[in-house]
């Protein structure tokens, strides 16, 4: 007997491939497509991105939905410049500002839990309010001036490579987080209650999974995690800047399902969002190698890949009922 | 005209209160005269009405005028969200829309019912992606229209090639400008589309199958409703919504601008239907409750505005309504208060 993808793999082995396709694409049509620095900033520039997704797909596993990691990450950005402007050290700004993030998410999930609310209308609410306290903190684009930004960041924890090149710490931040979490999600009991509540709340009731710390926890994850996205974007962008990031929470949920993630929930993987985070990379730097093509074509790109990817799990969902 | 004027305002305002003590509006209704209420009192000039060239101005008409996008953009979405559904795309389908009607006025140079036409039509055939998606695809609602949220505004700078397309048109700027016996052109199209849906849905049956269907779809499948159809048209009208919303908001700025036209809108939309009574688990709607609730979100922004509050900042006051509108609507929180109030009674 052959061996077969079980159907939940096949997205993510499709998205995978998807991910080589595109690589190999750029790499046969543009001379420098290949080279390792290419690759590296690939990791490097999208990191905040991955990290904060890696976010959104605990809470999409667990059957919700996060509408405010966009304003979360341009909240910490702006929290994080506004203290070290006023001489706080960069380790204590970054430390407050996840505790922030942390307790916001689980501001979040206690509302959604307790009074049983919709998880798209409190996070709505949670996204106009991460935003609108962005602007409060400080209301226009503040650049982060401190030795440990600039050298202890920029140049210690950056690993060389070769003499004109380094990995830069956001991406080396960007692939412990999703290692950390891949091994949360498949091998603790957060995991598997996160899937189980994801799956069927009922069921996961009926078998004794403690639904309300679960939910709660899964926000204050995604909370945490939306903040330490913040936190990898301050490295990158060396300032904070409240009305940036926009529409990220659609970037991550678009990077999510691309990765093979269900949206109804129970269904998919943390590495598979990472691949979804680096095809959503490609086509970025596909375009702007290409360089006549503007930029509004990622966004129809990747609603476009949205769209495939949706029909392939309506498909495979479709044919084999009861494996949801 | 003051003088004269505002008894009367707040007399009907009373009445109208009166009348709805026992309906689902009356809530929303309450927060809105509470709100006018404080603007009265506290925020000088709110009130103030001139007439001008036999033109009215004044605070409460701009809340009339700037919220109509909104109250567009609700009516349709009340009957999505009444099929207990959902439509993220609308404030990038009006940004095609306007980008539509634009360009027809400007590269093409065509008369402007035409662009009008053109614009609503290609918002109508986004309505029908949305509704095949959720209808005939049967993929969930929000990620059905997640699609068009992320690629529509993309879509929308493709056909204004990255620029923003600025136009002369008076028929076209007449739609977000113009008035007529002395009120904006804007009061009266609202108007009007919510006189004909209204009709529609509450003069026909057809009311009565969203409702039921929003329900219950496999119990309104077996009695021998069309749920698929009835779910694809609501899409279809959310989406002619959002384009008439698209050209009154490229009209009020005589341009189209594709990164920015109905920004958050569709969020505002969705708002306003919850705000004015409509569950988002589908079911029962109202759609005076959602305008009620669009004039109610037009009038805290036009309030924040009025005292000088950063229209950077106006998204928290903004976030605390929804928070406080959702807990308040919380069948969870109802109880516990009700049987707060018992526990008093019987000590």
């Amino acid at each position: 007997m052959k061996p077969r993808l079980s159907p939940q793999v096949i997205p993510l082995a499709v998205s995978a491939a998807v991910l080589v396709i595109l690589y190999v694409v750029g790499c046969l049509a543009f001379p420098n497509f290949g080279s390792p620095r290419v690759l590296i900033n690939l990791f490097g520039d999208n990191a905040f991105l991955g990290v904060a997704a890696v976010g959104a797909t605990f809470v999409i596993l667990a059957g919700g939905i996060d509408l405010s990691v966009g304003a979360v990450v341009a909240f910490t950005g702006i929290f994080i410049a506004s203290l070290v402007g006023q001489g706080y050290p960069p380790p204590v700004a970054i430390g407050l500002a996840l505790v922030v993030g942390a307790g916001f998410g689980a501001f979040m999930g206690t509302l959604i839990h307790v009074f049983a609310l919709p998880p798209f209308l409190v996070t709505l609410g949670g996204m106009f309010l991460a935003r609108g306290l962005g602007f409060v903190v400080h209301p226009q684009s503040l650049s982060i001036d401190a030795p440990f930004y600039s050298d202890v960041i920029a140049q210690t924890l950056s690993i060389p490579v070769s003499p004109r090149l380094s990995i830069p710490f956001t991406a080396v931040c960007l692939v412990l987080v999703v290692a950390l979490a891949t091994v949360a999600a498949r091998w603790t009991t957060f995991g598997r209650n996160v899937y189980a509540l994801g799956s069927s709340e009922s069921s996961a009731r009926l078998m004794g999974v403690d639904i309300g710390r679960t939910k709660i926890l899964v926000y204050t994850l995604a909370g945490f995690l939306s903040a330490l996205g913040g936190v990898v974007a301050t490295f990158y962008m060396q300032s904070g800047n409240p009305a940036s990031f926009v529409g990220l929470e659609l970037d991550a949920i678009a990077a999510t399902v691309i990765g093979g993630t269900l949206l109804r929930g129970g269904v998919g993987f943390i590495p598979g969002t990472l691949v979804g985070v680096l095809i959503l990379g490609v086509i970025q730097t596909l375009i702007t190698f290409q360089g006549n093509l503007n930029t509004w074509w990622t966004r129809i790109a990747v609603g476009g890949l949205l769209f495939v990817f949706i029909l392939l799990q309506q498909l495979l969902v479709r044919r084999k009922p009861g494996t949801r | 005209m003051n003088a004269w004027f505002d008894p009367l305002f707040w007399a009907a305002f009373a009445a109208g209160l009166f009348f709805t003590r026992r309906e689902r509006i009356f809530w929303p209704l309450l927060a809105l005269g509470l709100l006018l209420l404080f603007n009265q009192l506290f925020t000088p000039g709110f009130f103030d009405l001139e007439v001008r060239n036999g033109q009215l101005y004044g605070t409460r008409v701009d809340i009339l005028n700037q919220g109509a996008k909104v109250m567009l953009l609700a009516l349709g979405m009340t009957l999505v969200i009444a099929t207990a559904g959902v439509d993220l795309s609308v404030g990038a389908i009006m940004a095609i829309a306007g980008a539509v009607a634009a360009q027809a006025v400007t590269a093409a140079a065509l008369p402007a019912p035409v662009a009008i036409a053109a614009g609503l039509a290609v918002a109508g055939l986004a309505g029908v992606w949305n509704g095949v998606l959720v209808a005939v695809l049967r993929i969930q609602p929000i990620v059905a229209t997640l699609i068009l949220m992320v690629a529509g505004r993309g879509v929308a700078q493709l056909i204004t090639g990255g620029q923003i397309v600025n136009f002369t048109d008076p028929t076209l700027s007449f739609l977000g400008n113009g008035y007529v016996f002395g009120l904006p052109f804007t009061v009266f199209l609202v108007a009007g589309m919510f006189g004909a849906t209204a009709w529609l849905t509450r003069r026909t049956a057809l009311g009565l199958f969203i409702e039921s269907v929003g329900d219950n779809e496999t119990a309104s499948t077996f009695t021998g409703l069309p749920a698929q159809r009835v779910k694809f048209l609501a899409y279809v009208f959310a989406g002619l919504c959002a384009g008439l919303a698209g050209l009154v908001a490229a009209a009020n700025i005589r341009s189209a601008d594709a990164n920015n036209a109905g920004l958050y809108l569709e969020l505002d939309a969705i708002l306003a239907v919850v705000v004015g009574g409509t569950a988002l688990t589908g079911g029962r709607f109202t759609l005076a409750g959602s305008m009620i609730g669009a004039l109610l979100i037009q009038t805290l922004t036009t309030t924040l505005y009025a005292r000088n509050v950063s229209a950077d900042i106006a998204p928290v006051p903004k976030a605390l309504v929804i928070l406080a509108v959702c807990l308040l609507q919380s069948p969870v929180l109802r109880a516990k208060l009700a049987a707060l109030g018992k526990g008093r009674k019987a000590a």
